[in-house]
């Protein structure tokens, strides 16, 4: 059975076909509108996200299919203790395919090793959440036109920022891609992923303090927050917020055909004044999200049936 | 006491110096009936201080255990006294039960029933990572 646990579960050209097939359903949904009739897909989502959980249940919705499911772990047998494995086994039963959030990492794969349908990970614990990066690249191509060729900015909290992981781990597959990657230095990438991804693959890229002094070169920024429990000590913090939130002045200097994405929800990492900046595309990356998630029913599905 | 030398049994030698209690414990020797040295800091040439595990029987035994501790042990099995066979562990692919995953965020914390496995990650730097979330090993 095929399962997306992680976003290394797919081949490039497997993505590929994936963000086709969204773009498709964008410029004709009518054709999709019975795709999946008659089947259900069950969200379980052993902790609340309300975004995650609506983009899961449109998508199949709008396939012609239905939904059932929890939206917290206080329902139902699981707060009794039932194991994931259990929980899994039995809503299979009603179920033609699963997504499933859970607060603890490797959750999806337990589900997925006990499941006779597909499994999604809708995000377990600060490990993968693989339809955020799909949705993150189908963003890129659908403003961007390409994935090829594009220098992309990190900002923000680039240590335990598992967004921005994913995201450079997938667009590492794609030439003449470029990194920035602006952070604190309390907040720097992983060592994994500046060996084991970016020096190994001979990714060009640059590390800096400073968003001011890099956003003209940007054509993508991915802005992630810095939250305040990351910091050793207050006054670290209260010096360094402000360097990391994106305001109209600092807006001023990109390109104007730069686009600005984030994983959402914001705080205050992304001035409202900039919301109708048409290079903000956080909002219009939600709807996004929606697409390559119905791309993705569709497919897990198919190859569930042969 | 079986220092010298053992009759019928096993002789697990080149072990990391501070490494062989680790060892007794991963092998669940102490369920053992038959006599166990373990020594401590020997000395060798190869490693400067060596710990040696002797075992009086010969063990029905899944030997890759030692290479997840050290792909270097080296396993003498004795026959009436003489060393017939020497092998070296390989790196498992997979630890099943063996360690457990320390990361509390894993979901091998909150359900009890689940096998702790590891997957060899890398060889070169012998590390082995939880296939649920991926955290490193860390030796008992
Ligand atoms: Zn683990």
């Amino acid at each position: 059975m095929r399962h997306l646990i992680d976003i290394s579960d797919l081949t490039r050209d497997e993505t590929n076909e994936l963000i086709e097939t969204a773009s498709d359903i964008i410029v004709n949904p009518d054709n999709y509108t019975n795709k999946c009739s008659r089947k259900k897909i069950a969200t379980l989502f052993y902790e609340p996200s309300t975004r995650t959980r609506l983009s899961f249940e449109s998508a199949m919705l709008d396939l012609g299919g239905s939904v059932i499911g929890f939206s917290s772990a206080q329902y139902s047998s699981v707060s009794k203790g039932e194991s994931v494995a259990d929980t899994v086994r039995t809503v299979s039963c009603f179920a033609d395919i699963i997504a499933i959030r859970h607060p603890k990492e490797g959750a999806a794969l337990v589900a997925a090793m006990n499941s006779p349908v597909p499994v999604i990970n809708a995000g377990d614990g600060g490990h993968n959440h693989p339809t955020q990066t799909l949705t993150d690249l189908l963003t890129i191509v659908r403003e961007k036109g390409r994935l090829t060729d594009l220098t992309i900015g990190c900002c923000g909290d680039l240590k335990f920022g598992r967004t921005v992981h994913s995201l450079i781990t997938a667009m590492a597959r794609y030439s003449g891609v470029r990194f920035v990657l602006i952070s604190p230095d309390e907040l720097v990438i992983p060592e994994y992923l500046r060996n084991g991804v970016l020096k190994r693959e001979n990714i060009p890229y640059v590390e800096t303090r400073s968003l001011d002094e890099s956003i003209a070169e940007l054509d993508i920024l991915y802005m992630t927050r810095v939250q305040k429990e990351r910091f050793f000590n207050e006054a670290d913090y209260v010096r360094l917020k402000d360097s990391y939130i994106l305001t109209p002045d600092k807006l001023a200097h990109a390109k104007s055909d730069m686009r600005i994405l984030h994983p959402l929800p914001r705080v205050n990492e992304i001035s409202t004044a900039i919301d109708y900046d048409p290079r903000a595309a956080y909002f219009r990356q939600v709807r996004y999200g929606k697409f390559i998630r119905m791309a993705l029913i569709l497919k897990l599905l198919e190859e569930a049936e042969e | 006491m079986i220092i010298g030398s053992i009759v019928n049994g096993i002789v697990i030698d080149h072990i990391p110096a501070g490494r062989g209690m680790e060892l007794y414990k991963l092998m669940k020797l102490n369920e053992l009936k038959c006599e166990i040295a373990l020594i401590e800091n020997a000395k060798s040439e190869k490693l400067g201080k060596k710990d040696i595990l002797k075992i009086g029987e010969m063990l029905p035994f899944d030997y890759s255990i030692l290479g997840y501790v050290d792909s270097r042990i080296t396993i003498n099995f004795i026959e009436n006294g003489k060393r017939v066979r020497k092998e070296h562990p390989s790196m498992p692919e997979i630890l099943s039960d063996i360690i457990k995953c320390k990361n509390p965020r894993c979901i091998t914390t909150t359900e009890q029933e689940l096998p702790h496995k590891f997957r060899l990650s890398d060889r070169e730097s012998l590390s082995y990572r939880c296939v649920y979330c991926e955290s490193k090993a860390q030796s008992n």
